[in-house]
């Protein structure tokens, strides 16, 4: 019998490197991969990456208006659209947030998802400003007569917030204000110079989304290129209008049609809640196989044991987002792993009724369990396909919690196949065989 | 043991548990959440809260207020942005003392008629898909509808059961019971074809007995497997619902009653079901 011998040092050796995966730190080793072998780069953190539910943090859901866009330049500008929001985003610091593009036949739209994200408010108000500036100069006849000035008093110029090179926060040496100084680039740069040589001893306006945010008076031509935005700021307000700025002004302006926020605190209780839940339910399925089927039922136990490191370990490799409809299609896809083993079983009692010896007898009802395993099991790989919808096919659901539990479902289902059926049938060869 | 010798008795179970449910249904329907409908839920920790209170005070079109843990309370309106709810968080504090939010959720209506078309596309391909498998699955035409009656009954009771929670409970449907809906579809087709395998296997080996009597065997020598691999994801699933934390515990209720429905179904209700559709071709 090689065949088994072979089989438990690959199982063994699998459990193992599992082990390794899971939990790292027992061994010493740092929690992360990072494989280079010529072509070949693979790179990982051992960590499990938590959704928003479990971690905390924010889902935004934003709708491009798409009505003053030629048909043929949306698909580019909600691509540019959501470069943008990326590129705030990370220069607030939220490295882990996924920005996802979701269009439909009518509707443009970008999920952002920002697990642990700590101030809402503000991350809203950072992706949400179209943070479009420019600067705008009185109309001549209104420099003729300077008098109760209007905001449409102002007319756009060709300055723009395309023309800035940087943007950063400053403080007013002598108020200590927080302020926005903008350098420009070498267009912007002789653009800004000629508007201010045309408009010494005049106000000058810069405007944000249209309104405008403040409108200094000239006292002399600037050619340095370099002006600075004063309004009313905090502190916050200064850095984020600086981080807009230089992440450019969205192409389109947006709204927010669905919002999701997360506290901290819930996603904890949430993990601890269904861990627990979880480990009772494990425990009671293990004693209730051992009471059921004896050693086969604890052999049955070891392959549960084995199927529980080796999914943990494929979490931490695919990457698996991991969210609380997750963790249930992990654990009912342990109730399915069983499954396979109590079919086996039954089947192995029919045969040794009629019987037969015990080796010919398990290797029947491996056989025969197997043909109606295969065949469940194929049912379930359907749902979970649509529930997943991998191609991301627009008239279907793509909400992370539903893909989270169909994810871990159909991951299950494939795993608990290898351990119902290879790991627990070696086990058995080798060690139920030995027993008279 | 004649179990087939009962039929009568099965149905009968079903139908107790049938007819409430599609009364349920058609008086009473079911409550969809503002993930169909569209609409704000903010979520709060709080110790001093007073419900009755809050609802008139506020100004914000269709509030309510609901208790949904010890200290945690549910706030229910129409559709809110975040600055609404900011100021509506301050005035609460100003009233109640210190108030924590717990959770956001805000839906717009158009992306809410969205879900509901694709959820149905979801039930409907889920179901179209397995139809097509078990009619691969089974090439006579009499496994094949009797496996889908038995789908029909667990998916009626489940939605029925959630229409009654509904109206007693307040209990709503979401994606997540969508989701749920789906896995007990395929799960009772999964156990009804064991099942079937097992029939189908006895015809093969006996073919003189009579159909009636080796149904009877084939769910005899099934039902220690059916009853014993439902037991174990019923563990699963019973020790979530009791300390797996609020968010996944209708969801987890759903799939229990699914599985419950699900494996009686694929004994008791798709197998006498293929004893009467032989006993009507015959004559």
């Amino acid at each position: 019998m090689t065949k088994p011998r072979f089989l438990i040092w690959f199982i063994l050796l699998l459990t193992l490197v599992s082990l390794i995966v899971d939990f790292p730190f027992i061994f010493k080793l740092p929690e992360e991969i990072n494989i280079s072998w010529g072509p070949i780069k693979f790179r990982r953190e051992l960590k499990i990456k938590k959704g928003l539910d479990l971690a905390g943090g924010a889902l935004l859901v934003l709708e491009a208006e798409m009505k003053d866009i030629a048909s043929e330049d949306q698909d580019e500008a909600l691509q540019a659209a959501k470069e943008v929001i990326a590129r705030r985003i990370d220069l607030y610091g939220l490295t882990e947030s996924l920005i996802q593009i979701a269009k439909t036949k009518d509707k443009s739209r970008i999920m952002v998802e920002m697990p642990g994200v700590k101030n809402i408010d503000e991350a809203i108000s950072l992706v949400g400003k179209t943070a479009q500036l420019d600067f705008r100069e009185l109309s001549e006849d209104k420099k003729a007569s300077p008098s109760a000035l209007q905001i449409f008093d102002f007319m756009p110029t060709d300055l723009t917030g395309r023309d800035l090179k940087k943007a950063q926060v400053q403080f007013n040496q002598q108020t200590g204000e927080p302020m926005v100084a903008l350098q420009f680039n070498n267009e912007g740069v002789e653009k800004f110079a000629a508007i201010t040589q045309d408009n010494v001893g005049f106000q000058v306006a810069i405007f944000l989304d249209g309104l405008p945010v403040t409108i200094p008076t000239v006292n002399e031509p600037i050619l340095s290129g370099q002006a600075v935005i004063s309004g009313s700021f905090d502190l916050k307000e200064a850095k984020n209008l600086a981080i807009q700025l230089n992440a450019g002004a969205l192409p389109v302006p947006i709204k927010i049609v669905e919002q999701k926020t997360i506290g901290a605190t819930l996603g904890e209780e949430s993990v601890e809640k269904s861990i627990r839940g979880g480990l009772v339910g494990l425990i009671l399925v293990i004693l209730f196989m051992i009471v059921l089927y004896g050693f086969l039922g604890f052999l049955a136990s070891l392959g549960l044991v084995v199927y529980g490191l080796l999914s943990l370990a494929l979490y931490k490799l695919i990457p698996v987002t991991l969210t609380l409809p997750g963790i249930a299609g992990f654990l009912l896809s342990v109730g399915m792993a069983v499954d396979a083993n109590i079919l086996i079983f039954e089947r192995l009692k029919e045969e040794k009724w009629l019987g037969k010896p015990a080796a010919t007898a398990i290797e029947l009802a491996f056989g025969r369990a197997w043909e109606s395993i295969k065949d469940a099991n194929i049912c379930t790989l359907i749902t979970c396909f649509i529930l997943f919808n991998p191609f991301n096919w627009s008239f279907l659901n793509t909400s992370g919690m539903v893909r989270g539990f169909a994810l871990t479902l159909a991951l299950g289902i494939g795993i608990s196949l290898f351990t119902g059926i290879v790991v627990t049938r070696t086990l058995i060869r080798i060690f139920y065989r030995s027993k008279p | 043991m004649n179990l087939m010798h009962y039929k009568k008795l099965y149905f009968l179970i079903s139908a107790l548990f049938l007819i409430p449910s599609i009364f349920s249904l058609i008086v009473w329907g079911i409550k969809p959440s503002i993930d169909f409908t569209g609409g704000s839920i903010l979520e709060l920790r709080t110790q001093n809260l007073e419900p009755s209170k809050i609802s008139e005070t506020e100004g914000i079109e269709g509030l309510s207020v609901q208790k949904s843990g010890e200290e945690t309370y549910i706030l229910k309106t129409k559709e809110i942005d975040e600055q609404k709810k900011n100021q509506l968080l301050e005035n609460l504090k100003t009233e109640f003392g210190e108030i924590e939010e717990v959770r956001f959720e805000t839906v717009g209506p158009s992306i809410g008629k969205e879900l509901i078309k694709k959820t149905i596309l979801a039930i409907v391909l889920a179901a179209g898909f397995i139809l097509l498998y078990v009619a691969y699955r089974f090439k006579d035409k009499k496994y094949g509808v009797c496996a889908i009656l038995a789908m029909f009954h667990d998916t009626i009771i489940l939605l029925g059961a959630f229409s009654l929670l509904g109206h007693f409970l307040g209990v709503e449907i979401d994606t997540l019971f969508v989701t749920a809906l789906l896995t007990i579809l395929s799960f009772s087709v999964h156990d009804t074809v064991v099942v079937y395998d097992q029939i189908r296997d006895s015809i093969k080996k006996n073919p003189q007995v009579e159909f009636k009597a080796l149904v009877n065997k084939a769910v005899v020598e099934t039902l220690p497997r059916s009853i014993n691999n439902s037991m174990t994801i019923i563990f699963m699933l019973l020790c979530l619902y009791l300390l797996g934390g609020q968010t996944i515990r209708w969801f987890s209720l759903a799939l229990l009653i699914g599985t419950i429905s699900g494996t009686y179904s694929s004994t008791f209700t798709a197998a006498p079901l293929l004893i009467v559709w032989d006993k009507f071709k015959k004559k």
